[in-house]
């Protein structure tokens, strides 16, 4: 096969793949082979060439597509990307009809993807072709039987409504109108997804005179699933007005949606609130939004409360900073007093997760004042998440009033959780443990908190005897050398005698990662010897991971230590009567090249 | 982050197939619609409802403040219970004036006071203050009591004027937004549900308007203002309820309104179409499919003939979807026999309903491909010889590939169509066709798979091909070998050809300077 039958085979004559061939294969019975012969579908429209590929290929697509939605979400995706492998631009149009099934089929992703793709494509689209090929495309969806193609028209008209003439327009926001007053749920749903994206593409007159009155439709539809979307809808809508018309055109939906009678619509409030916070601006949200927040705050649904509670933070933030503080104190303290004691746990710790965020906006005193307790109050509560949460974020309040105020109920809530019955809590304070390190300082970490971070060193889960030696490491990394020295490393090789082998693999663990932070002079002078006596342990696991520290410490070491102690040792492991031993050894003989 | 928010479920949020799906059977009750006429034969399945509410009195529940600890190890403790969420400001405590028992007012004044005991049931109370109101709960109760006795033994008492405040104070009760279920992700074979903390009113207003429907003096025509079609989709969206209790009641209240009401049909069976859509295709999550699918069983097997469009279309773009979904278990029963039931009135519909099931094949679930097989064999048992042949080729090619499934419960399922004499009789009268289908995979599983049992059931069907058709049989063995060697040239034909186009595309690539995307 050389160069020149290529180029042939591409322009149509005597072709060197006959397209049966490549069909075969998109029809090959297995549904893997098919779906990898979808996925290169793109090499196989380069053996055809783009002429074939417009005139075979494609109908062929267009007219067979009954599959399994997972071929067809492929092929969706496959075409979006076909532009230049059917002749560029100019006929970027005949990549339409098969896309325009694949937006009518029921697979939800299968039907997104090829809306993606078509709003790709039809970027590609001169203005002339927009009109004469892809509008009546989104038409012909639009006005579809079934709901699946109406669904889909509605991710399309935001992509041609810009580059359309005007007559053209009116009919595109006529049928926008249509589907948001569609009698499936479905299609409604579809519809007030896009009106945000929709109203940004608009001109504002229009915004005004047609959005507005379908998002008000839309807001107050029979279903809360549509209710919901509609708020999303809100946060763009909002944004496009200028401020004076914010009252009258959106606010009184916005006021209802908060108060909503389904608990889905105000959490999706709630959620979205310092979007909607940033689009209605500083007055209404001083007006508005503070007594909303405060009833979102105060929600019968824990669900309300706790989407609500993680953006306090962000919501006092943003508040105008004339009039922050007092809107806190007055306004915010008290819901937030409240919800320390919430009966729902998720509450409690969504507001764990943002509550230390106010002591930077409230600065030193309220801090003292008012949040302390509240953050006291979290340290001591019944559900360990909720304690994570704020000992995770001590961070904000150390900027502000230093750890110290709180290092005294910190320490009763760390000891705690250090030694929870579920391995998991006690994983994620160890994952703090460095921060905690940081912030209390050497002289409180030595007093209080090292004997736990040894004990978790023979913890009887693996996986926090792991996260311990790595916790270590990090230790030595904040504390230095001279202190990893007197305090860790005794406890450390001390294990080495212990009779569970278990704890003497630990050993081994810890010296692996501590060794380069210690630095050559203490590896070599009290580790070393340590793994170099563990080499005659009856249990082979140990004798294999003496091996593997070797191999570990090897480049910290210097060459003399390496040829006179490390390399006899290995040669006797490399031949131990068992075969992971022997392997190992060899292994760090090889890596080390002290063959 | 650690734990999960219990947070809702959005909607346009597809959740991932997770392979579950232990079959939980329950038998679908049969009770039939005649098209054009008012059912007098809907029996209510009382029994059922009766299993039904003494199942979930049992102590329920479960712990869930530790995340961590696996399903099976959750063990419930304390009856939780939670109340519908209701939006409103609570406040200072509710008075009711007591009003005199029916029976001791004369009849003529029974209409009047039947309405203003209706009234005063609209108020709603907050159960999960378990102290609050309690005088007034307790009144309510009785109230309620008496009412249901009264609609069931009086007569005369239903005057016109007694409908809307019927609909009222049963509307005021009902409905309701449902409150968020309390576990993450709500799986109704592990978790207990959550119960209606109201129930003691909320039990009483159903049973109430059951008897209103079910009562002699009830006419649909004067009904019909007040319970129209806000109403019927306000009550099919109770349908998610979690208490099974609820879904009960609502099973026989929606039946009723079906059967009594002949203009609420269509829309009924276009919300319910709705619903399922959105189950299947968005949120994959509703708790009363397997209830709404009981109702439709019924419906269909009412359907006159020739089948409109529409029964059509629901079969195969929301029935046949429904297989898709990832709690299939808890509603696998009821939908099979709704398929059955369409089968059984058109058997046109073999051939739509098998490709759908085949398209829809499980990739990885094994506990959800049994069932397909058990569906299938379902279907099959009912499905005329002409429709057989027109999709015996897909359908044994999936068997033969069920059969050579590692699973055992999977192939042994599958095997079990060989002991079915009516399948057999099929298979035997088409052997020419399915044993080329069958055999590779029979023939490689004889000496292949980890399962004696399975090797003793193939061995078996082997042997009924051979005295099916003993001179295929003989031919397909000698030629065993080199058809394997012909799938083996043909597979690496295949290869040679993709390596050639690999090398072409690159080729290109580099020529049109990445043009081309990959």
């Amino acid at each position: 096969m050389n160069q020149s039958s290529f180029i042939s085979g591409a322009d149509g004559d005597d072709s060197l793949y006959p397209i049966a061939v490549l069909i075969d294969e998109l029809r090959n019975e297995d549904v893997q082979l098919r779906l990898n012969s979808i996925k290169k579908l793109s090499t196989i429209a380069l053996a055809l060439g783009v002429e074939r590929t417009r005139t075979e290929l494609l109908p062929f697509l267009t007219d067979t597509i009954y599959d399994e939605d997972e071929v067809l979400l492929a092929l969706a995706e496959q075409l979006g990307n076909f532009t230049m492998l059917v002749g560029g631009p100019e006929y970027v149009h005949c990549l339409l009809p098969p896309l325009e099934s694949l937006a009518t089929v029921e697979e939800t992703v299968v039907r997104d993807k090829a809306v993606e793709s078509l709003r790709k494509i039809s970027q590609e689209h001169s203005p002339v072709d927009l009109e004469v090929h892809f509008e009546p495309l989104v038409k012909r969806l639009a006005s579809g039987d079934w709901f699946t193609s109406r669904t889909s028209a509605c991710g399309l008209f935001s992509v041609c409504y810009p580059r359309v003439s005007s007559t053209v327009k009116a009919e595109i926001r006529q049928h926008f109108r249509t589907l948001c007053s569609d009698d499936t749920p479905m299609v409604r749903r579809a519809a007030a997804s896009k009106l945000g994206e929709f109203a940004k593409v608009l001109e504002l007159d229009y915004v005004k005179s047609d959005i507005i009155s379908l998002f008000t439709a839309l807001a107050s539809d029979e279903q809360d699933s549509v209710r919901l979307l509609a708020v999303e809808a809100c946060v763009s809508i909002a944004s496009l007005l200028p401020q004076e018309d914010l009252e009258t055109l959106v606010m009184p939906t916005l006021r209802q949606a908060a108060e909503d009678k389904s608990w889905r619509v105000r959490y999706m409030v709630a959620d979205k609130f310092s979007e909607l916070q940033k689009a209605v601006g500083p007055e209404i949200t001083k007006n508005d939004l503070v007594p909303a927040f405060q009833n979102l705050l105060k929600d019968c649904e824990a669900e309300v409360r706790s989407a609500a509670a993680k953006k306090i933070k962000e919501f006092c933030e943003n508040l105008p900073e004339d009039s922050r503080e007092t809107i806190i104190m007055t306004h915010i303290l008290s819901c937030v007093k409240e919800l320390v004691s919430d009966t729902s746990q998720h509450v409690k710790s969504a507001l764990a997760s943002v509550i230390m965020g106010l002591s930077t906006i409230l600065g030193k005193d309220n801090t003292v004042e008012h949040l302390l307790p509240l953050f006291l109050a979290q340290l001591k509560d019944e559900c360990p998440e909720v304690r994570l949460n704020i000992i995770s974020n001590l961070d904000c309040v150390n900027e502000v009033i230093g750890i110290r105020q709180l290092s005294q109920s910190l320490l009763p809530a760390i000891v705690e959780l250090a030694e929870d019955a579920k391995w998991r809590v006690r994983l994620a304070i160890i994952e703090y443990m460095p921060l905690l390190a940081g912030q209390l300082g050497v002289e409180f970490f030595d007093e209080k908190l090292n004997t736990l971070c040894m004990a978790w060193l023979i913890d009887h889960v693996y996986a926090i005897r792991e996260a311990a030696t790595c916790n270590l490491m990090k230790l030595v990394e904040k504390f230095g050398a001279e202190w990893a020295q007197n305090t860790i490393v005794p406890k450390v090789l001390g294990m080495a005698n212990d009779p569970n082998y278990l704890h003497r693999m630990t050993t081994l663990f810890c010296i692996n990662s501590l060794s380069e932070a210690c630095g050559q002079d203490i590896t070599t002078k009290h580790m070393l010897p340590v793994v170099l006596k563990m080499s005659n342990d009856q249990v082979a696991n140990v004798r294999f991971n003496v091996a593997k520290s070797l191999q570990k410490i090897g480049p910290v070491l210097d060459s003399n230590a390496l040829q006179t102690e490390v390399k006899p040792v290995l040669e006797k492991l490399a031949t131990d009567t068992d075969m992971d031993v022997k392997y190992f050894a060899q292994e760090a003989i090889r890596v080390l090249a002290l063959a | 982050m650690l734990f999960n928010l219990p947070v809702f479920i959005h909607l346009y949020e597809r959740l991932n197939s997770r392979n579950d799906g232990r079959c939980r059977t329950s038998n679908p009750i049969h009770y039939v619609f005649q098209t054009d006429q008012s059912p007098s034969s809907l029996e209510p399945n009382r029994a059922s409802r009766r299993a039904m509410s003494s199942a979930a009195t049992t102590p329920p529940s479960v712990d869930k403040v530790d995340g961590f600890s696996r399903k099976s190890v959750r063990k419930a403790k304390q009856k939780r219970s939670q109340s519908s969420s209701q939006f409103r400001s609570q406040g200072k405590p509710i008075e009711l004036t007591p009003l005199p028992l029916l029976k001791d007012v004369p009849a003529p004044e029974q209409p009047e006071l039947f309405l203003k005991k209706l009234q005063q049931c609209c108020t709603v109370f907050d159960f999960m203050d378990t102290l609050s109101d309690l005088k007034m709960k307790e009144y309510k109760r009785s109230t309620l009591n008496e009412l249901v006795d009264y609609v069931t033994v009086s007569r005369g008492y239903l005057t016109e004027q007694a409908y809307p405040e019927v609909v009222k104070m049963v509307s005021y009760n009902i409905f309701r937004t449902l409150p968020p279920s309390d576990s993450n992700e709500f799986d109704p074979e592990e978790d207990e549900p959550t119960l209606e903390a109201s129930w003691p009113h909320l039990q009483l207003v159903y049973e109430f308007f059951i008897r209103f429907l079910e009562s002699q003096e009830f006419q649909p025509s004067i009904a019909k203002k007040y319970i129209d079609q806000k109403f019927v989709l306000q009550l099919l969206e109770l349908f998610d309820s979690e208490d099974p209790r609820e879904r009960d009641y609502l099973k026989t209240v929606l039946h009723r309104i079906y059967g009594k009401f002949l203009g609420l049909r269509a829309f009924i069976r276009k919300q319910i179409n709705n619903i399922f859509l959105r189950f299947v295709y968005e949120t994959e999550h509703f708790n009363g499919v397997a209830e709404l699918l009981e109702i439709l069983g019924s419906i269909i097997n009412g359907f006159a003939l020739p089948l409109k469009a529409e029964h059509k279309q629901f079969l195969v773009k929301v029935l046949i979807p429904l297989h898709t979904v990832r709690s299939l278990s808890l509603f696998h029963a009821q939908l099979a026999y709704c398929i059955v039931q369409f089968l059984e009135k058109d058997p046109a519909l073999t051939e739509p309903v098998i490709r759908g099931l085949l398209k829809f094949w499980p990739k990885t679930c094994s506990q959800k491909e049994v069932m397909y097989l058990g569906e299938l064999e379902e279907i099959l048992d009912v499905i005329e010889p002409t429709q057989f042949v027109k999709i015996q080729e897909p359908l044994f090619k999936q068997i033969s590939r069920c059969v050579s499934s590692p699973h055992f419960q999977v192939a042994e399922r599958a095997l079990y169509y060989w002991n079915n004499e009516y399948i057999m009789s099929l298979i035997e009268e088409n052997s020419s066709v399915i044993l080329p289908i069958m055999f590779a995979s029979l023939y490689r599983i004889s000496k292949e798979h980890w399962n004696p049992a399975i090797v003793a059931l193939v061995y078996n069907v082997l042997k009924a091909f051979m005295e099916m058709n003993s001179t295929l049989f003989d031919e397909l063995t000698a030629t065993y070998k080199s058809d394997r060697q012909r799938e083996k040239k043909k597979e690496k034909e295949r290869e040679e050809l993709w390596k050639k186009l690999g090398d072409l595309e690159l080729k290109r690539g580099l020529r049109s300077d990445g043009i081309i995307p990959t």
